[in-house]
């Protein structure tokens, strides 16, 4: 058997196409990011390596609105998800019954259709000559939410309204179906303990579920936290220029202006800039061992 | 129970049924809100693939229409983006499908030193932003003079969908009784029969769901496509190109299809898997 001799490097011999395809397009790549963010040059005269630092320090000086806003989409639109999405994973997870896996369907069934689409399905609802805006003007609803800032004269499309809005909805499954997982996983007897020891609901609720389900959470709010960060199509169809986040900066500089320092410099930024919050952040919640 | 064995007075015990009985409707009224919001986009989606809209702006409902429908690719470019997104998809599933079981096989069925700096470069892509996963791809592309087009995008999406792959597959690996491997080889199969008539059909569903995963994403990747694509146009480049200007009832009725097409699929596994059990 000539598989014999081989046995040992077995699983070298498994790994190594799927790996090298890693290794040459993505590491690779984020060499070939590094060095291209560190060039000097322009699109016209070409671009040469000079370990021109001066592209790092002055995309920061020049962009750091748009960070700024990014990370707080981003958490805004964390916090909104896992508002809306705990309930419902706690909901599925407790009180679904044999309908369980069917409302999960449910959960996932509308990211069955392109992102793009869905997206462009709130730039309908949320349209100044659509059935909503129109239902809200006569109400008088949009007055109130002028005045709360949620609208800006009347409109909700261009608004950081609807850009975190359409965010929270497109990652929104990212929170549930952690949440749901790690609440679905606990003991009912622990529950069942905690009430015959005189926990009522609420107690139970606070003292034994919420901090059994601290995983799903956490694991929740990075898968939705991290690509909201990078995102740029949310802000590019509902948004205005005045809601641009740094994905839409860097897709620009990238694709349509071709500085392409400028554009590598911001992606390392960004990357260090997530791989920071999502370390304070765990330190925060203190899950390290419990993920 | 836990209420009557509390029990101290009447009054109380009325005061936690009523308690109890609003916080579980008041749950279930807002979980039912959660997902009328997770539906809403889609039903819209699909209400105005039937919008009688004449102009170039689909926002309005003007009246029912069939007609999108019965023409839905009035537009040779979206005809051939969606051609050329099913042929990508195609491709690039069959690749990451057959290169993300093997890492997963090995992954799970043996032991070995660089276990660990694998499962690191398989989780790599997946916390990485999409957008820098398309910019440093493109850079390398430029750093190389290699032009973008039809190869860079398979190239691209058998990039991310390795890892998907990887970790679907693996998670159902994780099941697997390896013993039935030794079962096969005692019985006188040699490595090859044993994989072909007892490993490969019994992982089979598993392989199966990463390879589906691996193509509805596929179908549905834009930003990573953006960066790596040149001249081609997949659907998602036709989407966003027909967003800036105005996009047009028949995107609805695409989007529509695929989900139906999903929707068809699901049902479907859900009632297999059903008489099998």
């Amino acid at each position: 058997m000539t598989i014999g001799r081989l046995r040992p490097f077995l699983p070298y011999i498994l790994l190594a196409p799927g790996l090298a395809w890693l290794t040459v397009f993505f590491v690779v790549p984020m060499y070939t990011l590094a060095r291209q963010s560190l060039n000097d040059g322009t699109l016209e005269t070409g671009f040469r390596f000079a370990w021109e630092w001066a592209n790092y320090s002055n995309v920061i000086d020049r962009y750091q609105e748009q960070f700024i806003r990014s990370f707080r989409y981003a958490g805004t639109a964390t916090v909104l998800a896992f508002i809306i999405g705990y309930p419902l994973a706690y909901a599925i997870a407790f009180r679904g019954g044999r309908m369980k896996s069917y409302l999960l369907f449910l959960v996932v069934l509308p990211f069955f259709t392109t992102y793009l689409i869905r997206t462009l399905a709130w730039q309908t609802i949320l349209s100044d000559q659509g059935d909503v805006l129109r239902t809200a003007r006569d109400l008088g609803v949009l007055d109130v939410t002028d005045a709360l800032g949620i609208s800006q004269n009347g409109r909700v499309l261009a608004t950081p309204t609807a850009v975190v809005m359409a965010i929270t909805y497109n990652f929104l499954p990212f929170m549930v179906l952690p949440c749901y997982v790690s609440l679905e996983r606990i003991d009912r007897r622990l529950i069942e303990a905690a009430n015959d020891l005189y926990g009522g609901p609420v107690r139970a609720f606070a003292r034994v579920v919420f901090p059994l389900s601290l995983p799903g959470v956490f694991a929740g709010s990075l898968l939705v936290f991290i690509p909201a960060v990078g995102d740029f199509i949310n802000a590019e169809i509902l948004g205005s220029p005045k809601t641009q986040m740094i994905g839409n900066v860097i897709q620009s500089r990238f694709l349509e202006v071709n500085d392409y320092p400028g554009a590598a410099a911001l992606s390392f930024i960004l990357m260090a800039a997530i791989l920071g919050a999502v370390l304070v952040y765990t330190r925060l919640l203190g899950t390290e061992d419990l993920a | 129970m836990a209420v009557q064995a509390r029990g101290a007075s009447g009054a109380g015990n009325v005061a936690a049924a009523v308690l109890r009985f609003a916080a579980r409707h008041v749950l279930t009224a807002y979980a039912t809100l959660a997902l009328v919001y997770l539906f809403l986009p889609i039903f819209v989606v699909v209400l105005f693939s039937f919008n009688d809209t004449e102009g170039r702006f689909n926002f309005v409902w003007q009246g029912f229409t069939l007609r999108h429908w019965g023409d839905p690719f009035k537009d040779p470019a979206l005809r051939d983006s969606m051609l050329l997104s099913l042929r990508v998809a195609a491709i690039s599933t069959a690749i990451a499908t057959v290169l993300g079981t093997l890492v997963a096989f090995a992954m799970t069925r043996y032991k070995f030193v660089a276990a660990p700096a694998a499962s690191l470069l398989i989780l790599l892509p997946l916390t990485t932003p999409e957008i820098v996963l398309g910019a440093s791809l493109l850079t390398l592309f430029l750093t190389l003079n290699v032009a973008t087009g039809f190869t860079t995008i398979i190239i691209a999406h058998v990039m991310f969908n390795i890892s998907y792959v990887v970790v679907t597959v693996r998670a159902r690996l994780r099941s697997f009784d390896w013993t039935l491997e030794e079962a096969a080889m005692d019985l006188g199969a040699n490595e090859f029969q044993t994989f072909r008539k007892v490993t490969l059909p019994l992982t089979f569903p598993g392989i199966l769901a990463g390879a589906l995963l691996a193509f509805a994403l596929s179908l549905d990747d834009f930003v990573i496509t953006l960066f790596n694509s040149g001249q081609e146009v997949t659907f998602p480049l036709y989407v966003w190109g027909a967003a800036r200007t105005a996009a047009p009832p028949q995107i609805n009725v695409i989007g529509s299809m695929i989900l139906f097409v999903a929707i068809g699929g699901i049902v479907l596994s859900f009632l297999l898997q059903r008489r099998r059990a």
